[in-house]
C-alpha cells in the first residue's frame, strides 16, 4: 500500500507541476486542483498507513488510526476547494476584461498607466 | 491579564466583516462609520494587550477549552502583541486615507474584505499552533485576493490571477512543510515543537529539516524572499494604493513566522537543523536587498518604485533576522516596525501622485500636480525613511541592524551600506523627475483636485509613527531588547502552553 499511495502522490503533483507551469490559466487551474488532491493524500499519510484500526480509544485495540490528520484533511479540502472557487472566478474576470486567458504579463502591462500622447493597446 | 479579550482582535473584525456583507450592502456611509469603528476599538484592544504582554508573562488562550498541545492555542506574548497593535495602527492610517479619497466607492464590499484581512492578520500573529497559522494564512489571503482586485481592470485581475496562484502554490507547499512536520514530532502546537524539536531521535532529523526547508520556503514567498519574490513586483504596482500600503503588514507575516520558528522552535542550537535556518537566510536576504534596490533605481514608474522599496526593506529585515542573536532579533523587531510604517507611507504618498498624475511613469516629465509642494515634502519624508538617511527611523533601524551583525561586518555592511546609496539614487531621480522637472514644462492651466484633507492625515499619522519611533528610539529599543530575549529563551511561553502529556 506504501508504495501504491507513494506512487500515486508522485504522480499527481508531477502532473500538477507541470500543468502549473502552462501560460494558460485553465491548464495552470487543473494543475493547482491536482497539487491540492496530493497534499490531502499526503496529509492523510502523514499519520502513518493503517488499515482496519480504529480512530478512538477502546479497551480491546491493538492500535489505532491517528484522527488528527482526517481532521487537519478536512480543513484542507475546504479551503483549498474556496481558493479554487476564487481563482476561476478571477481568470473568468481576467479572461472576459482582457479577451485572452494567458497567465502571463507583456512587457508594459506591468504599468499602471500607458503613457499619455503614446496611448494605444499593448 | 487580558482572559477572553486575546480572541478579540480575531472576532470583532469577523463578526463586523460579515455584518457589513450582510446588512449594510447598499450603504456606503453606515459601513465606513461601522468599519472605521471597529478598526479604532481593535487598535484600543491591541494597545490593552501591548501592555498586558509587557508586563505579565506570555498568556494562552485555550481554544474550547481544550488542553495544549491537543486542541488549538493562542498565545498572546510581546511579539504578538507588538504586530497586532502595528497591524491595527496600520489598519486605522489606510481606512482614513481610503474614505478620503473615496477609493471604498470604485468597487464593492471593500470594507468587508478589510475586516475579513484584519481578522487573518491578527489571528496569524496571535496563533499558537502551526496548522492554525496556515488556516489563518488562508484567511488574510483570500480577503486580499478580493482587496487585491478592487475597483478591477485588466492589468490588475490578470495581476491578481498571478498572484492567486502563486500564493495558492505557497499554500500546497504550507501543507506539505505541516504534514511532514506532524509525522515526524506528532504535533503542530508552536510550544510543542519547540520542546520535541530539542529531544529529536537522530533518526528522524533528516525528515525534520525537509520538514522546516518547506515551511521556511513558504514564510519566504509570503516575506518575498529571493528567489520567491518575483510575485511581489506585479502584485503590489497593480494593487490599489491603499491596499498596497496594508499589504505592507502582509509581508512582515512571512518576516513575524521566520522569527517565531527561526528563533524559538528551531534555533541554532538544535542538534537536528543547527545552523540550516541562518544559512539559507542570510544568502537569500544579502541578495533580496540588492535586488530590491537596483529595483528602485531602475523602476519606470512610481508603484513599481515603491514596490521594489517593499522588497529592500524586506532585505534588510531578513538580513537582520538572519543574525539569531538576541541583538540582531531586537534590530529586526525595530526595523520591522519602521519599514512597515514607512513602506506604507510611501504607498499611500505614490497614490496620491498617480491619482493627481496623467501616468505614473518616471520616463517622462508631466506638468506640476495638485498640492504639488505638500505631496513633494511628504515624498521627501518618507523616501528618507525608507532610504535609511537621518534623522528618521530607518537610519536608526540600519544602524542597529549594522551593529548587531558586526561579527559579519565584512560580508553584510558592504551591501547594506552600498544598496542604501543606490535606494538614494533611486529616490531622488524619481522625485526630481516628479517633482522638479514639473517645473519645467508649463501647464495650460493650474491643476486641480479636491484637497481630500482626510487622506493628508492618514499619510501624516504614518509619518508621525516613524517619528515618534525616532524619538523614542531608547525606550523602543529597550523594549525590543526584552522582547527578543524572551524569544531567545521560551521557557515562560512553554510554560504558559502548560501542555499536557499524551496518555
Amino acid at each position: 500500500m506504501e508504495a501504491l499511495v507513494a506512487s500515486a502522490l508522485g504522480l499527481l503533483t508531477a502532473a500538477g507541476t507541470y500543468l502549473m507551469l502552462r501560460l494558460r490559466t485553465f491548464p495552470m487551474i487543473v494543475g493547482l486542483t491536482l497539487l491540492s488532491y496530493a497534499v490531502n493524500v499526503f496529509i492523510f499519510a502523514a499519520g502513518r498507513l493503517v488499515t482496519g484500526m480504529p480512530p478512538i480509544i477502546t479497551k480491546d485495540a491493538i492500535g489505532y488510526a491517528d484522527p488528527l490528520p482526517q481532521a487537519l484533511v478536512l480543513t484542507a479540502i475546504v479551503i483549498s476547494f474556496g481558493m479554487t472557487a476564487v481563482i476561476v472566478m478571477m481568470a473568468l474576470g481576467a479572461f472576459l476584461e482582457a479577451g485572452d486567458d494567458r497567465a502571463d504579463m507583456t512587457e508594459g502591462d506591468g504599468q499602471a498607466d500607458k503613457p499619455s500622447g503614446g496611448g494605444g493597446a499593448p | 491579564m487580558m482572559s477572553h479579550w486575546i480572541i478579540a482582535p480575531v472576532m470583532l473584525p469577523a463578526v463586523v466583516g460579515a455584518l457589513i456583507v450582510l446588512l449594510m450592502r447598499n450603504d456606503l456611509m453606515l459601513q465606513r462609520v461601522f468599519s472605521l469603528g471597529a478598526t479604532i476599538v481593535l487598535a484600543a484592544i491591541s494597545l490593552a494587550m501591548l501592555y498586558a504582554a509587557t508586563v505579565h508573562p506570555p498568556e494562552v488562550y485555550f481554544l474550547g477549552n481544550w488542553p495544549a498541545p491537543f486542541g488549538i492555542v493562542l498565545v498572546l506574548d510581546r511579539l504578538s502583541a507588538l504586530m497586532v497593535a502595528l497591524t491595527a495602527f496600520l489598519a486605522l492610517c489606510v481606512q482614513l486615507y481610503v474614505i478620503g479619497t473615496d477609493w471604498d466607492a470604485r468597487g464593492r464590499h471593500f470594507h468587508a474584505l478589510f475586516q475579513f484581512q484584519l481578522m487573518g492578520i491578527s489571528g496569524a500573529f496571535l496563533t499558537g499552533d502551526a496548522f492554525n497559522l496556515f488556516v489563518f494564512f488562508e484567511v488574510l489571503l483570500i480577503a486580499s485576493y478580493g482587496l487585491m482586485i478592487h475597483g478591477g481592470g485588466k492589468n490588475r485581475l490578470r495581476a491578481g490571477v498571478q498572484y492567486v496562484a502563486f500564493n495558492l502554490l505557497g499554500s500546497s507547499l504550507f501543507l506539505f512543510g505541516l504534514g511532514t512536520l506532524y509525522a515526524v514530532t506528532g504535533t503542530l502546537n508552536i510550544a510543542d515543537l519547540a520542546v520535541k524539536a530539542q529531544v529529536l531521535p537522530e533518526g528522524d532529523a533528516a525528515l525534520f529539516r525537509v520538514a522546516v526547508v518547506m515551511l521556511f520556503l513558504v514564510f519566504a514567498i509570503k516575506g518575498a524572499l529571493v528567489p520567491l519574490q518575483f510575485w511581489l513586483p506585479g502584485t503590489y504596482a497593480n494593487a490599489p494604493g491603499p491596499v498596497a500600503a496594508l499589504f505592507a503588514v502582509m509581508t512582515k507575516v512571512g518576516a513575524y513566522a521566520v522569527i517565531r520558528f527561526g528563533v524559538m522552535v528551531v534555533p541554532a542550537t538544535t542538534p537536528a537543523t543547527g545552523g540550516l535556518v541562518a544559512d539559507m537566510v542570510l544568502p537569500a536576504g544579502l541578495l533580496t536587498l540588492v535586488l530590491g534596490a537596483l529595483g528602485v533605481l531602475g523602476a519606470g514608474t512610481l508603484s513599481r518604485l515603491a514596490a521594489f522599496a517593499a522588497v529592500a526593506s524586506m532585505g534588510t529585515l531578513f538580513i537582520a533576522i538572519s543574525g539569531f542573536t538576541p541583538a540582531a532579533t531586537s534590530a529586526a523587531l525595530y526595523y520591522m516596525v519602521h519599514s512597515t510604517l514607512a513602506g506604507a507611507a510611501l504607498f499611500l504618498i505614490v497614490d496620491l501622485v498617480i491619482d493627481r498624475r496623467a501616468h505614473d511613469g518616471l520616463h517622462a516629465a508631466l506638468p506640476p500636480i495638485a498640492q504639488s509642494g505638500l505631496i513633494a515634502g511628504l515624498f521627501l519624508a518618507s523616501a528618507i525613511a525608507s532610504a535609511g538617511m537621518p534623522p528618521l527611523s530607518g537610519f536608526i533601524g540600519k544602524l542597529l541592524v549594522l551593529d548587531a551583525l558586526r561579527d559579519q561586518a565584512g560580508l553584510v555592511w558592504p551591501v547594506i551600506l552600498g544598496t542604501s546609496l543606490i535606494v538614494i539614487l533611486g529616490f531622488a531621480r524619481a522625485g526630481s523627475t516628479v517633482f522638479w522637472k514639473a517645473h519645467a514644462s508649463a501647464p495650460l492651466e493650474a491643476p486641480r483636485h479636491p484637497p481630500e484633507a482626510l487622506s493628508f492625515v492618514a499619510v501624516g499619522a504614518l509619518l508621525a509613527g516613524l517619528t515618534v519611533l525616532t524619538v523614542f528610539a531608547g525606550p523602543v529599543t529597550a523594549w525590543m531588547d526584552a522582547t527578543a530575549a524572551s524569544l531567545h529563551d521560551p521557557a515562560a511561553y512553554i510554560a504558559a502552553n502548560n501542555l499536557q502529556k499524551a496518555r
